[in-house]
């Protein structure tokens, strides 16, 4: 574990240089940005809805990754964010708000506001008991949406209207909604990488290196983390809404604790505590998911083995693996 | 007699039936050197932690400056003036020297909730931190990550981590823990240089630097104070020499433990 942590922080303290991995990620970056061209072209509608899930579920990761691989708090709750964000659309929509400009402050707001609860008792406790702590959160929220009868309970809601924009952007166009995710992903991103090299960021990064003497230095470290809790928590509620305008469909489903697993697991498959280890770890495993869906029955029999592989073989995940892999 | 900067009262904390502080009363005057020598597991780090608030005392009272700071927690007392060393090594893995340092300064540079601008761009962040870096003689380490450092420079670290935090007092736990002798001396060097600065406590078992360093020296023997004052009158106190200098010879080499 120390290791990794040694691991992790290669990106706290030194620049950013040139190398295979930069090259990876502006490959994939552009790769992404031309998804509905070739979509276009081809004709391959399947794969425009898949990329658009493929970056609606990085925003999610991206937003995982500030808690817990800058600042070092393992959510496994974090799905409960994607739901939340979701059911403010679905039932916004249901109950006659159809405007963009109420539904994604109202997600972003609802889910903010569940972090600062969440986050104001879990981050009183550390290691396995705040893991627990958000599990036990996110599984609460869980059956509360199955709770939901009016919204459709165990069997969720079908959306028939996407979010409007007055006219100025129509979601129904798959293209532009598409957009709409990517940018949203890379200005989540860009928000992630000012954050981190902000005062605020290296008292976050600080205290997962070293609570104690951060506080020793005078850092009331507790209020930085529960604020850094709130903002990741806001932004994958952001994911949520996007989520539940992508499938024009809310369900418990998106909530449930595997869910969580994933987005855990793209965050440590693609690098954690990088800037955009989560987009590479949400595209490799969305997409080998994907693959190996259609290969065999049980995908998990192959995904299992490579994140194993992962885990024990490269601590700092794809993107440190081709950032050379140094583990000093 | 000036106010003390420091004046413990009582001061007393158990674990189970262990008692590592036993209504212990003491006062540090502005600028002195305060030395607190004991054996193992006489107290002396638990004594620094309740000082510093990580550790609640059951009874007793602290005042720093004539403030009760008895109930504050740790990053007040770190506002007021009140700093601490680590006996181990306690430094923030993967940052370089300089940011180490400079987060320590930027603790007690206003508010961090500040989340855009590039804090490793603040001069003001960086300029003092250079400065205490400077001070323990680190300055062309400075961004040399803390894997990379020697033992010797952690503890040096340690110690500018800090006086980046202005302190008024000074609380070192063991700072020539695990140094070979030309460290330590270089250590006694440096520390000698801050006296008279900073108001200090220094903990710890290398006698030639307490004997080099110390004003007033306090023996603490199982979370008692056995024996204060004057060094050279604590060292040929008789209660003393039997309880804790015994037959070893004082005045020669360093032990560590």
């Amino acid at each position: 574990m120390s290791a990794s942590l040694e691991q992790r922080s290669l990106g706290a303290a030194s620049g950013t240089r040139w190398t295979a991995g930069t090259a990876v990620t502006v490959a994939v970056v552009a790769a992404l940005a031309l998804v509905p061209l070739y979509t276009t072209l081809t004709g391959n509608a399947f794969l425009l809805t898949l990329f658009t899930r493929v970056v609606i579920l990085a925003i999610g990761a991206v937003s995982l990754n500030l808690i817990m691989g800058y600042g070092g708090m393992v959510s496994f709750g974090h799905a409960a964010y994607l739901g939340i964000g979701g059911y403010a659309v679905g039932i916004l929509a249901k109950e006659g708000f159809g405007s963009g400009y109420v539904q994604w402050p109202v997600a972003v707001a609802a889910s903010a506001l569940y972090a600062l609860v969440v986050g104001a008792l879990s981050l009183r406790t550390r290691g396995v008991y705040f893991i627990m702590i958000t599990l036990a959160f996110a599984q609460m929220i869980y059956y509360v949406a199955i709770g939901l009868d009016r919204y459709g309970g165990d069997d969720g809601l079908t959306i028939y209207q996407r979010s409007t924009f007055g006219g100025i952007l129509d979601l129904n166009n798959k293209t532009v909604f598409y957009y709409v995710c990517f940018a949203i992903l890379l200005a989540g991103i860009y928000l992630v990488a000012r954050i981190v090299n902000s005062r605020f960021g290296l008292v976050i990064q600080g205290s997962r290196a070293n609570e104690r003497r951060m506080r020793a230095i005078g850092f009331p470290t507790f209020r930085y983390k529960l604020v850094c809790f709130v903002i990741a928590g806001a932004l994958c509620g952001l994911a949520g809404a996007l989520l539940a305008n992508h499938t024009n469909f809310i369900s418990p489903a998106m909530m449930h604790w595997t869910r969580s697993g994933d987005l855990i697991v793209m965050v440590v498959l693609g690098g954690l505590g990088t800037l955009f280890g989560p987009l590479i770890g949400a595209v490799v495993f969305l997409l080998l998911e994907e693959g190996l869906s259609r290969l065999t029955e049980y995908p998990d029999l192959i995904l299992g083995p490579i994140l194993l592989c992962v885990a024990i073989y490269a601590h700092g995940g794809i993107e440190g693996l081709l950032r050379g892999g140094r583990r000093d | 007699m000036t106010e003390p900067l420091l004046r413990v009262d009582r001061l007393t904390k158990r674990f189970g039936g262990v008692v590592p502080a036993d209504a212990i009363t003491l006062t540090i005057a502005p600028g002195e050197v305060h030395a607190v020598i004991g054996p193992n597991g006489a107290g002396k780090t638990t004594l620094i932690g309740l000082l510093s608030g990580e550790i609640p005392p059951q009874q007793g009272r602290i005042h720093f400056d004539g403030v009760d700071i008895t109930q504050l927690p740790v990053y007040r007392r770190s506002r007021l003036g009140l700093a601490r060393s680590f006996q181990i090594t306690s430094l923030l893995a993967g940052f370089t020297a300089l940011d180490n340092v400079a987060l320590a300064v930027q603790a007690h540079r206003g508010h961090s909730f500040r989340f855009w601008r590039d804090a490793r761009r603040e001069q003001r962040l960086r300029d003092p931190a250079l400065a205490a870096l400077d001070r323990v003689g680190l300055a062309d380490r400075a961004g040399v990550r803390v894997e990379r450092l020697s033992h010797g420079e952690h503890r040096q670290l340690e110690i500018a981590m800090a006086l980046a935090t202005q302190p008024r007092l000074l609380l070192l736990d063991e700072p020539m823990a695990g140094m070979g002798p030309d460290e330590s001396a270089q250590m006694v060097r440096m520390l000698q240089k801050l006296k008279g600065d900073i108001t200090i406590m220094l903990v710890e078992h290398d006698m030639e630097a307490v004997f080099a360093l110390a004003d007033r020296l306090t023996v603490l023997v199982y979370g008692r104070i056995i024996a204060s004052g004057d060094p050279v009158a604590v060292r040929e106190d008789a209660g003393v020499r039997q309880a804790y200098l015994g037959e070893k010879d004082s005045g020669q080499g360093a032990r560590h433990g």
